[in-house]
């Protein structure tokens, strides 16, 4: 029993030191991926508080990292120093988000989905208007911080990653708590709840925030790192779509899951990416299939043993077939 | 203070659309009561309880629960303070397992208590309901009437002052009743109040202390057992008028 709940630490312990090690043992691009991955993997870790724990299915990812990318360059540009950017486009993240969140969650199911996305379009018009302060549709440029391309990669690096690790934590709290016990019954039968004494707007208000406050401190980081952002990028409906697809592919809803999937699904498209450029796209769409079809409740939910029997089966069988 | 009704509903009145589903409601309820709630199909008795827990608002009216005026509270408000319910279809968390759905009624009725406290006490409460076997199994999994022990339990674990039952013996067979009965009076030993919605005679009268009888969303009669059920409307709603008449011709009759 013990050994059994402290493996996704033990799991996530070394996957931490994999990514913080890459600077020393490889090249940029390795420094540029493993940013990458933790970058998704606090993504996908956020949206697992809301879609995982309260399963609400918000695709409300890219409206948040979009308005945490502007929050975090206009500030940055406006002269607050870096840190404080990040932490201004938190807060902004995380109060829009409440707002929304009142609204938003009377909706139920596929109301709610259509609500969260429709988020992301209406934030990206009103950046794309408002031109003076975000220079429209040409998008806008950050200032880089000093210090050279190597140093300036770790820096982003441990940034992401201490960040990924903060999350995590607050994952695992969740996980244990009366707030985390709740948003899973509010996921099992919302009604059942409130009827226990679950204050269910409250919990699914806090949790929507909670899947919000990180997509906007990430949102930030990424403007600093890249130092370039424009509306079409930062409020991706793609990045949205993506974000729910890595913690379902992992377990949405489960501690480890969306770290797991965030790490799969980005490897997977770096290796389409290197062979087969043209069919990149076309990643998403096959793991969405393969998620549907065989694991409708992620890798970490999967019947291993069930499948291995059924594999052994199927082997054992073979060679007993005629063979044409 | 002894004196004061746990409950006092007010000429509470909801309508859905066109149907008038509580019509002017009034009753009181003293603490430590058994009342039954008894009425036809439609008559308006979940939809009663669904206001006193505040499911839905009232149109108009008014709820007091113990002295303080609740009238339009949420539901999660009533079940902190004191209301619990079970539901005539079962609202079990399904992929929870048995002890883990009572374990929510014992954690979220309380605004403090640790997760551990809830499930030590939780196992109590499956105790008493006879699930204790089941606490690793998912409710999904149970049989109807042990889905019908678990709300119940679910409802014990909120430690309610005031429990409303909305026919948790329905879809029992006769041993299962009568063992449904004795719990339901155990809990009123405990000076819980009990609302029970039942459609078996036998049953809400040999159990109740006081009857409530709607009928189309109108309180139409109100009493002692025995009292009620040789009131003449109360035959009329649940047998029809022909019948009712020729019952009161026979007697006059005779
Ligand atoms: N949410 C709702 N929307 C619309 N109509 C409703 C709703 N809830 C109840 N009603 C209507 O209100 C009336 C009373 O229903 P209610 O469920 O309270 O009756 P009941 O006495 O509990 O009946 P039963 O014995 O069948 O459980 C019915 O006509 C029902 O159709
Ligand atoms: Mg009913």
């Amino acid at each position: 029993m013990m050994r059994r709940l402290t493996v996704p630490y033990v799991l996530f312990s070394i996957w931490v030191v994999v990514l913080c090690m890459l600077p020393f043992v490889e090249s940029s691009y390795f420094v540029h991926l493993a940013t990458n991955i933790a970058l998704f993997t606090i993504l996908a870790q956020s949206w697992n508080f809301i879609g995982g724990f309260s399963g609400y299915p918000s695709f409300s990812t890219a409206a948040f990292f979009g308005l945490g990318a502007y929050a975090g360059a206009i500030t940055q540009n406006m002269g607050l120093p870096m840190e404080l950017a990040w932490i201004f486009a938190t807060v902004l993240v995380s109060a829009l988000a409440a707002l929304f969140g009142f609204i938003l969650l009377r909706l139920r199911g596929h109301y709610f989905a259509i609500g969260s996305i429709a988020i992301v379009e209406v934030l990206r018009l009103a950046i794309a208007s408002a031109t003076d302060l975000t220079g429209g549709g040409n998008g806008m440029n950050v200032r880089f911080l000093p210090g050279g391309p190597e140093y300036v990669g770790m820096v982003f690096l441990y940034t992401m990653v201490g960040l990924m690790v903060l999350v995590f934590a607050l994952t695992v709290w969740v996980d244990k708590s009366r707030f985390g016990f709740g948003l899973r019954c509010i996921r099992q039968n919302e009604d059942a709840a409130n009827m226990v004494g679950i204050n269910t707007n409250l919990y699914k208000i806090f949790a929507y925030v909670l899947s919000a406050s990180f997509c906007g401190t990430v949102g930030a980081i990424y403007a600093s790192w890249t130092g370039y952002i424009d509306p079409t990028d930062s409020f991706e409906i793609l990045l949205t779509l993506k974000v729910p697809v890595m913690a379902m592919l992992g377990g949405a809803g489960t501690v480890i899951g969306p770290v797991l999937g965030a790490a799969a699904f980005s490897l997977l498209e770096e290796i389409f990416w290197a062979n087969f450029l043209e069919y990149n796209r076309a990643i998403l769409g096959v793991v969405i299939v393969i998620l549907i079809f065989f694991l409708p409740r992620g890798l970490l939910n999967l019947d291993y043993h069930t499948l291995h029997r059924r594999l052994r089966h199927n082997a054992g069988r073979n060679p007993r077939e005629p063979s044409e | 203070m002894t004196n004061q009704p746990i409950l006092k509903v007010t000429s509470v009145a909801r309508n859905f659309g066109g149907i008038v589903a509580v019509r002017d409601v009034s009753f009181e309820l003293a603490a430590g009561e058994i009342v039954g709630l008894i009425g036809p199909n439609g008559a308006g008795k979940t939809t009663l309880i669904n206001l006193i827990t505040g499911v839905y608002p009232a149109n108009s009216g008014s709820i007091v629960f113990d002295g303080a005026d609740v009238t339009g509270q949420k539901p999660f408000q009533a079940a902190r303070r004191g209301i619990a319910r079970t539901f005539q279809i079962v609202q079990p968390f399904p992929e929870m397992t048995v002890l883990q759905n009572v374990t929510a009624g014992a954690l979220f009725a309380r605004q403090s208590g640790s997760i551990t406290d809830a499930v030590e006490e939780s196992r109590e409460h499956l105790k008493f309901v006879g699930l204790a076997d089941l606490a690793e199994t998912p409710a999904a999994s149970l049989t109807l009437p042990n889905r019908k022990r678990l709300e119940l339990a679910k409802s014990l674990a909120m430690r309610p002052r005031l429990l409303l039952l909305d026919e948790v013996n329905a879809g029992l067979n006769p041993t299962e009743i009568s063992g449904a009965l004795d719990l339901i009076r155990d809990i009123s030993a405990r000076g819980i109040t009990i609302v029970i919605i039942e459609h078996l005679m036998k049953v809400v009268f040999s159990l109740s202390h006081r009857i409530l009888v709607l009928h189309h969303g109108e309180l139409i009669s109100g009493g002692l057992p025995n009292e009620v059920a040789k009131d003449e409307r109360v035959v009329e709603a649940y047998l029809g008028s022909k019948f009712a008449e020729r019952q009161r011709s026979l007697s006059n009759n005779g």
